[in-house]
């Protein structure tokens, strides 16, 4: 990696530093448990070292023992608010692997819970980000406006969080004719209201000051760290699995990767920039629900719709498949193998948004100020109990750290495990 | 002035009593109307009292690496420090209680002691999240102290041209009792609402609120400077904040808005003192709803290096113009 930013050598740096502060695994920045370890020059930040793990719940292993039907409830808890992402790109694999079609009014279906879910995280994210800058009437004007969502999807599939839309085949829930004006409702509720959202974080002073050139992600950066959703996007990386895969709903949509050239300013990739792409993508999202909703092709919900029967498909299915959806936060990757005759699945990988923007904290970090830590932390939207896949412990309790080549040694070797 | 000894220490005792309450009063209103506007419910308005007996009861925990007599000694100066200014600011149509003894200078100097106690406290605390906090504060502390005391002292020598030549220009009974907006000309009136508005943008910041409430930026450094306290000793440092927060706007009220209503009433006596006292109540809650309820809802924490240029650069020039100007009255 040529890169200066990211190659900062903290052997060098260490002799000017004055203490270093843990932030983390609880602090009232972080919403979730991870442990930052800062190395200050003053107020600066000169180097930084991240430990996950603290999250770990070993989801994947506990699926590997259900069948694909349970473990598709599993992959709905995997995260709060990406409670749609995971169960899509869960559904998704499994479809791949055992080769089942989805129907075109499933498939609207699942495009629209997934928009909703991603207006109403967009807008948790901007409340939470307005909290990490002392700006609370933000927060709680936000978070107040955010209701509205959550009851469009408990009016539309039962519940605030973990809707149980998606199954294997197709949705468990139709929306019905009736339903469609409060959808519409919201929609409205929605554009009226996105001037005001851009009003009270684009151009309020006070947020202009804290955000911009603060925790800056540069185009290279994003592309050798392999960033991905609206983190990679506010750098300048027209990257989006929406419009470079399209699936479900989205094929006939030309979905575009949102830039902060939409909005007229050349890509930072500093939190501001993070603020536009997450708020022009709501702007995003509504539009493609109304078309959705407007060209909601009509017809069953489910290809294989007796559970018995679908079960007795999966059971019988060979083979593998990958799922991946454009969530909230960025790509969510889920990758499957089915063996005939075994009702678990044999291997379950998840890849969670996160994961692939962990290490775009530590540029972002770099050169900035202890001030400006829960921001940067924010602006990633992190999910740790999405992210954290392994955590090791040995007997002893010893809690020791592994580097690249012996997790790529361990990892390989518990593959050929579970492959035979 | 001559006031008996026993006089003067149930009087004192009462102002003591009367700005503690008053501090906690001003907080439950602080946090009520903070949280209606921002759409929230928020607490009974009896909630600081709450918190403060609730504290008091509360384990009162040194940290290990702690200086623990340093740790457990500034939250009761900084407590002494700001009830001891309450002695020196007119309340109501009172003057003073001990106005002969001391003057604004005086008050300049006990107001820094609350902040120099939580740095020495935080210090103290050994915790790095505290000892960022303590460095905050030192900046804070030299960023506001400038336009501040030029605000204070322009006054002061603006009321010296104008009184009688040995007057005590710098008790804040005199300056009370000769309302400057009345003696100067209209150059004067620009200058004295430009140090009333530097003094205004200081309070936030003396008392350590949004935008300013860096020493403490919860979500930064998680309570910062009171990271490590607990108890009895961040009881007393709420205390301290609460009767700040009624010093800082005693202060404003008797420097620039020192009028009564009892001579336009036409009442005397009891009724007059009553009246006065009510108003002085209506003022100072007024002061301090514009200066800090508003301002801590309208605003996002700034950074400690943003804080240093805005108080050096723009507050000080306002507050120098505010000075220019009131000179520039006096010659002509």
């Amino acid at each position: 990696m040529h890169n200066e930013r990211i190659n900062i050598d903290l052997e060098a740096n260490k002799s000017a530093v004055a203490y270093s502060i843990p932030i983390g695994p609880t602090h009232p920045a972080l919403k979730e448990p991870i442990r930052f370890s800062f190395e200050l020059d003053g107020e600066r930040i000169v180097g930084v070292d991240i430990k996950p793990g603290f999250a770990h719940r070993g989801i994947e292993y506990m699926g590997m023992r259900r069948n694909l039907i349970q473990t598709l409830y599993l992959s709905e808890r995997i995260c709060g608010i990406c409670s749609i992402s995971h169960p899509l790109a869960f559904t998704m694999a499994v479809e791949h692997a055992a080769g089942i079609e989805v129907p075109p009014r499933a498939q609207a279906i699942r495009t629209i819970i997934g928009e909703l879910e991603r207006i109403h995280s967009h807008i948790l994210w901007a409340g939470v980000g307005a909290h990490e800058l002392g700006f609370d009437t933000l927060l709680h004007l936000t978070w107040n406006v955010r209701e509205k969502v959550m009851d469009l999807l408990e009016s539309l599939t039962g519940n605030r969080v973990d809707y149980a839309i998606p199954i294997i085949s197709g949705v468990r829930r139709d929306i019905p004719e009736e339903k469609v004006h409060l959808a519409a409702e919201a929609l409205d509720y929605y554009k009226r209201l996105l001037q005001d959202l851009i009003d009270a974080f684009l151009h309020d002073k006070s947020v202009e000051m804290r955000t911009k050139n603060v925790g800056v992600l540069t185009y290279d950066e994003a592309i050798a760290l392999c960033a991905i959703g609206p983190t990679a996007r506010a750098s300048g990386v027209k990257k989006d699995v929406r419009q470079d895969w399209p699936y479900y709903g989205f094929a006939d949509m030309e979905v575009r990767a949102i830039t902060p050239e939409d909005f007229g300013r050349e890509p930072v990739g500093d939190v501001y920039d993070n603020i536009i792409v997450r708020v022009l993508e709501v702007a995003q999202s509504i539009e493609i629900i109304e078309r959705c909703l407007e060209t909601m092709p009509s017809g069953e919900l489910m290809s294989i719709p007796k559970i018995p029967a679908l079960l007795a498909a999966l059971k019988k299915a060979e083979g593998e498949g990958i799922g991946r959806h454009e969530a909230p936060r960025g790509e969510v990757f889920h990758y499957i193998r089915l063996e005939a005759d075994v009702e678990e699945p044999v291997a379950w990988k998840v890849r969670a948004p996160t994961y692939g923007n962990l290490m775009a904290w530590v540029p972002k970090f770099l050169g900035d100020e202890i001030a400006d830590i829960p921001i940067i932390a924010a602006s990633i939207d992190p999910c740790m109990c999405c992210m954290d896949r392994m955590h090791f412990v040995s007997r002893d309790g010893d809690q020791s750290t592994r580097l690249k080549e012996e997790l790529v040694r361990l990892s390989r070797e518990k593959t050929r495990r579970i492959c035979g | 002035m001559t006031v008996s000894v026993g006089n003067a220490v149930w009087q004192g005792l009462i102002i003591l009593l009367g700005g503690g309450l008053l501090g906690l009063v001003y907080k439950g209103f602080d946090r009520k109307l903070a949280a209606q506007m921002q759409g929230r419910i928020g607490p009974p308005l009896r909630q600081p009292f709450f918190d403060v007996v609730k504290l008091m009861v509360k384990e009162n925990i040194v940290p290990d690496h702690a200086v623990g007599w340093l740790f457990n000694l500034m939250p009761v100066i900084s407590l002494a420090a700001v009830a001891t200014i309450l002695f020196y600011l007119p309340l109501g149509g009172y003057a003073p209680l001990l106005g002969g003894y001391g003057d604004l200078v005086l008050i300049l100097y006990l107001l820094a002691v609350p902040a120099l106690a939580m740095m020495v406290g935080g210090f103290a605390a050994s915790s790095p999240y505290a000892s960022v906090g303590a460095q905050r504060e030192m900046v804070m502390l030299m960023s506001y102290e400038f336009p501040l005391a030029i605000a204070l002292v322009g006054l002061a020598w603006r009321l010296s041209t104008i009184l009688p030549a040995g007057s005590s220009v710098f008790s804040l009974g005199v300056l009370a009792a000769n309302p400057l907006w009345g003696l100067v000309g209209p150059l004067g009136i620009v200058g004295l609402a430009l140090l009333m508005l530097a003094l205004l943008v200081v309070t936030p910041a003396e008392l350590s609120k949004i935008p300013f409430d860096i020493p403490e930026a919860e979500t930064e450094i998680a309570g910062g400077i009171l990271a490590e306290y607990s108890g009895r000793n961040l009881a007393l440092f709420y205390l301290s904040d609460a009767v700040k927060t009624v010093v800082m706007g005693a202060l404003v009220v008797a420097l620039f808005i020192p009028y009564g209503l009892s001579g336009l009433a036409g009442l005397t006596g009891a009724a007059g003192a009553a009246l006065d006292v009510v108003f002085f109540l209506v003022k100072l809650f007024v002061v301090v709803f514009v200066s800090v309820i508003v301002v801590r809802v309208g605003f996002a924490r700034l950074k400690v290096n943003q804080v240093a240029r805005l108080f050096w650069l723009p507050v000080t020039a306002f507050s120098f113009l505010g000075l220019l100007l009131l000179a520039v009255d006096r010659v002509i």
